[in-house]
């Protein structure tokens, strides 16, 4: 480093400088913000501590107990895995669809864009109020066209069974921010490669077998990644609407990490919790940037 | 052409059948319109249903809300629902709290991501490449990790339950705005500063009056996403504000649910209340916002 610098110029020094004096608020902001809390929840996880006294090292007790003597750290993560499996591929596939239909040159588009984007910008805690009263059992509007059909709807957020699949169902009806990306996706797609294809005779299905998904792959990498973070860190709605109920069917991880820090105080065991789920997100995170080798195109 | 020749149509002039086919491709491009419109209709009405119950709700007397079978429209809408709400719940003050944490963030977002981004972009120095990266990995990092540590720092610094555990990260650079940001300034030519540069202005000067007026675009994405992030935000909020006063409005809202009895269409009334910001910005702002977003090219 510093024989580099001795053979730098005078002005590439000076732009060293200001680079270096740019990035300052960034580089102190990664040591406070990022840095720090890693390292620290790392050292809290060995520990038991309840921030009333400091903390008191015992190894790896937390997680021993959290691998063989906690029956909600294994329902919170099969709660959280099942979300992460119902939601995420209904959200890719039907953001794909409804992209593919946006993307139409038709023209009146842009209102459906605006109409289906509305869901995606508004608030966690909004939504949940929203379908709570949307999914009532008796008086809400889907149980209530339901029995216009025969049907006797079930009792969503309030049933042990139905609870996780509502939380899921009101998830994807963000499906629109998905669907944006993909827009974007689509509309780097070179026109002449469809046309190309036209004239060699490919019909619209083979076009979007050969080209547009293809093509798309990147898009779809880049959202299976986002989404998969934000699927594993589902809370408001748990804290909103159900409070991890019925039964804990929606006792999700990050709402049990919550309540054992914040509300328990047990700042120890719940640092374990949370590295548990940064090294579950991670490993997923890495599981399918590995992969994306075998099934993203890039053009170049 | 492949019709043409797929039905050859005995009897008509090559003119003739030309027009005709013309004729039959325009009508099957109608149908397939109209039919790509009857599903996005359909669609766009499944989407607003849960929105459209809401407003429902909220102008309807106490009696009506579980009334069976349910009014769609209620017959004498309480347009008094509204002023209730205010006068019932806490909302100005709520929403004043949010407004302010926006602005405050918002200010942070500027005076930072522009800085931060003009170093990685304009200048080279060891270990540029390796910092950006860093940088790009910090945006995979789930919030929930630096919970424990920071709220432990901010306690000792006295900061729990004032607004600043809310608003001080905002001033360090959020890292996808500086991805973004610095995306955006490398499209600027390099020319206009050396242009600049050559008028006597210096780094500094270049950022501000080249580079920033420029840069609006982006610097329009850094303000529409962050005044939806920090309004909409949750987690946050619940765990460093302790006072019912100081809670922003999707925390207030929350607890309204706890504190008191659920009159629905009050309630559904402010929950309508608490998006409208956001509503209103999404819709001046969309337009504007897809060249900000262009720059990063979800590409790999």
């Amino acid at each position: 480093m510093l024989s580099h610098w001795r053979k730098m110029t005078t002005q590439e020094r000076r732009d060293a400088k200001t680079g270096y004096l740019a990035l300052s608020p960034w580089m102190l902001g990664f040591a406070v913000f990022y840095a720090f809390p890693i390292l620290a929840t790392f050292y809290f996880s060995f520990t038991q501590w309840t921030l009333v006294e400091p903390p008191v090292w015992i190894g790896l007790d937390n997680y021993i107990r959290m691998f063989t003597r906690d029956p909600l750290f294994v329902s919170s993560l099969k709660a959280t895995t099942l979300f992460v499996a119902l939601s995420l591929p209904l959200k890719l596939v039907l953001g794909l669809i409804l992209a593919l239909l946006l993307n139409l040159k038709i023209p009146g588009m842009n209102l459906y864009r605006t109409i289906f984007f509305v869901p995606a910008v508004i608030s966690g805690v909004a939504v949940s109020l929203m379908w709570i009263w949307f999914l009532q059992p008796d008086t809400g509007v889907v149980n209530t066209l339901l029995s216009y059909i025969g049907v006797q709807g079930p009792y969503w957020f309030w049933d042990r069974d139905w609870a996780l699949p509502s939380v899921a169902i009101m998830s994807i009806w963000k499906v629109g921010g998905a669907a944006i990306i993909y827009l974007a996706g689509l509309q780097n797609i070179p026109a002449h490669l469809y046309e190309a294809a036209k004239i060699d005779g490919a019909n619209q299905w083979r076009r979007f077998w050969r080209i547009t998904l293809p093509l798309l792959t990147p898009t779809l990498f880049f959202q299976l990644i986002i989404e998969l973070i934000d699927a594993f860190k589902i809370f408001t709605e748990a804290f909103v609407i159900t409070k991890g109920g019925p039964l804990k069917a929606t006792y999700f991880f990050l709402y049990y990490f919550y309540e054992e820090a914040f509300r328990n105080f047990n700042m120890g065991y719940a640092s374990a919790l949370a590295l548990f789920l940064l090294l579950v997100i991670m490993s997923a995170t890495v599981f399918v940037y590995r992969t994306s080798g075998r099934w993203v195109f890039y053009e170049n | 052409m492949r019709t043409d020749l797929a039905r050859p149509e005995l009897g008509l002039t090559p003119a003739q059948q030309r027009r005709r086919s013309a004729a039959r491709r325009r009508a099957k491009r109608l149908i397939a319109h109209a039919f790509v419109y009857i599903v996005m209709t359909l669609l766009a009405f499944i989407f607003l249903l849960p929105i459209f119950w809401m407003v429902s709700t909220s102008l309807k007397l106490p009696q009506e809300i579980f009334a069976w079978p349910p009014d769609w429209i209620p017959a004498n809408p309480q347009w008094g629902n509204y002023e209730e709400a205010f006068t019932k719940y806490p909302l100005a003050r709520y929403m004043f709290n949010s407004a302010i944490l926006v602005v405050a963030n918002i200010v942070g977002g500027l005076v930072s991501v522009p800085v931060i981004a003009y170093g990685f972009a304009r200048f080279d120095f060891p270990f540029k490449h390796v910092l950006f990266l860093l940088m790009l990995s910090t945006m995979m990092v789930p919030g929930h990790i630096k919970l424990i540590p920071l709220f432990w720092l901010y306690q000792r610094l006295g900061l729990i339950d004032t607004c600043w555990p809310l608003i001080l990260p905002a001033f360090f650079g959020n890292p996808f705005f500086i991805f973004l940001m610095t995306q955006y300034m490398r499209t600027i030519p390099r020319e206009l500063d050396d242009a600049a540069r050559i008028d006597g202005a210096g780094s500094w000067g270049i950022l501000i009056r080249i580079l920033i007026p420029l840069c609006r675009p982006a610097l329009t994405v850094v303000v529409v996403f962050t005044f939806v992030w920090v309004w909409n935000d949750f987690l946050e909020p619940i765990i460093f504000l302790r006072d019912y006063d100081s809670f922003p409005i999707s925390v207030g809202l929350a607890f309204f649910q706890g504190r008191y009895s659920v009159e629905w269409n009050l309630f559904m009334g402010a929950t309508l209340v608490s998006i409208l910001p956001i509503l209103i910005v999404y819709f001046f702002a969309q337009r504007h916002l897809i060249g900000g977003l262009a720059s990063i090219g979800i590409k790999g």
